[in-house]
């Protein structure tokens, strides 16, 4: 009997992957991130897909891989994300002592279970040889879609159901039609006919001085090297945090400071030091009040 | 007398999914509690399958697995979704129906 259940091979299996897998559970209860106790679990699933094949069940240790592993863990890995990950569990117990009953409970259940075991009058085992003289796949859809093709039925019937239950419950109402582009779109051009809404109707400068300074706290400059403040996200702009060329240092200082500056309300006789030197100063007031 | 050791294991696994259900307070790991349990029961079955020389146990351990599969995907529908009214995953939280 020892000869067809337990050969040192499957012994080796079991003690390695067997403990490996009690510790991994642990993780269930004691993980204090739910990422860590699905991970515990997944290994836990792994290590069962192992033990399924060494006790002569290969299709159910397959299953066990794609339907546990691969699409149950998944599952609940993508509902975590969802969730948000790094929503750790409350320590505050709400019943006082919940855990040691818990803890207390479940000892008491296993010492039940472990006595029951042990004191139980096994029959030795008869392997699965005769079971799976066809392979273990074909002896299982014997087994499957001759004895039991009702009970099949019923859980496909079962499976639709879920399907339709999970769609129904994740549905969202739509409470108003969704702004495609157009309407947005017709919505801006209405705004700025009335004067209100943005000052142009072409999609916002991009803060930064191009290719010179990315931050999106510096306004870009206009060909004429002044600031564009509109350019700046608005939230910086009323909370103050707006940057003015001239405090970035390096080449952008110099562009809002230097040569290029020219101010734009005045157009062509303001060339020469002195409409420089102007417009850098009102630039650089403008940096102290921001 | 390795099969007694499957039994073993099959039981102490099923103990900490139950603490686990009966400790935790997030949703989702007291669920993955319950898919422990439902895992542990599938080895017992499937060392019984092998004590008894027939694949009954193989197939209704099938048929947990696929059971479980439906289960998990309404159950954790319904967390999202309390999830989106309550912006919560606690079981302690959702707690309206006490007053």
């Amino acid at each position: 009997m020892e000869a067809v259940v337990g050969t040192g091979a499957e012994q080796v299996v079991f003690w390695i992957i067997g403990p490996l897998m009690a510790i991994a559970s642990l993780s269930l209860p004691l993980a204090r991130k739910p990422v860590h106790a699905a991970v515990g679990l997944i290994f836990v699933m792994i290590g069962m897909a192992f033990l399924y094949t060494v006790l002569e069940a290969p299709f159910l240790g397959v299953a066990q891989v794609v339907v546990y592993t691969g699409a149950i863990m998944i599952l609940f890995v993508f509902v975590l994300m969802l969730v948000g990950v790094d929503s750790s569990d409350s320590v505050v117990e709400t019943i006082t002592g919940q855990r040691w009953i818990a803890v207390v409970l479940g000892a008491g259940l296993l010492a039940v279970l472990l006595g029951v075991i042990v004191t139980a009058n096994l029959p030795d085992a008869v392997g699965l040889e005769n079971a799976n003289a066809r392979t273990n796949p074909v002896g299982v859809a014997y087994e499957v879609f001759g004895n039991t093709v009702f009970a099949l039925e019923l859980v496909g019937v079962l499976l639709i159901i879920a399907a339709l239950g999970a769609i129904t419950l994740t549905h969202k109402e739509r409470l108003a039609a969704a702004h495609d582009q157009i309407a947005t779109v017709k919505l801006r051009q209405r705004a700025y006919a009335r004067g209100e809404g943005s000052q142009v109707l072409t999609p916002m400068p991009a803060p930064g001085v191009y290719a010179q300074h990315n931050a999106a706290d510096v306004p870009a400059l206009d060909p004429h090297g002044m600031p564009i403040d509109i350019s700046v996200p608005r939230v910086l702009r009323l909370r103050g945090q707006e940057l003015s060329p001239a405090d970035v240092d390096g080449h952008v200082a110099q562009i809002a400071s230097g040569p290029y500056l020219r101010p734009v309300s005045a157009p062509v006789e303001a060339e020469g030091a002195d409409g420089e030197s102007e417009s850098g100063e009102t630039l650089e007031q403008k940096g102290e009040q921001a | 007398m390795t099969l007694m050791a499957y039994l073993v294991l099959s039981s102490v696994l099923f103990v900490v999914g139950s603490i686990t259900v009966l400790t935790r307070r997030n949703a989702i790991l007291a669920f993955m509690g319950v898919e422990l349990m439902l895992n542990s029961c599938n080895l017992a079955l499937v060392a019984f399958s092998r004590i008894h020389g027939t694949l009954t146990g193989q197939v209704m351990a099938f048929y947990v697995m696929v059971v479980a599969a439906a289960e998990v995907v309404v159950g954790l529908a319904i967390i999202v979704s309390i999830y989106r009214a309550r912006r919560t995953v606690s079981v302690d939280e959702p707690s309206l129906l006490r007053n």
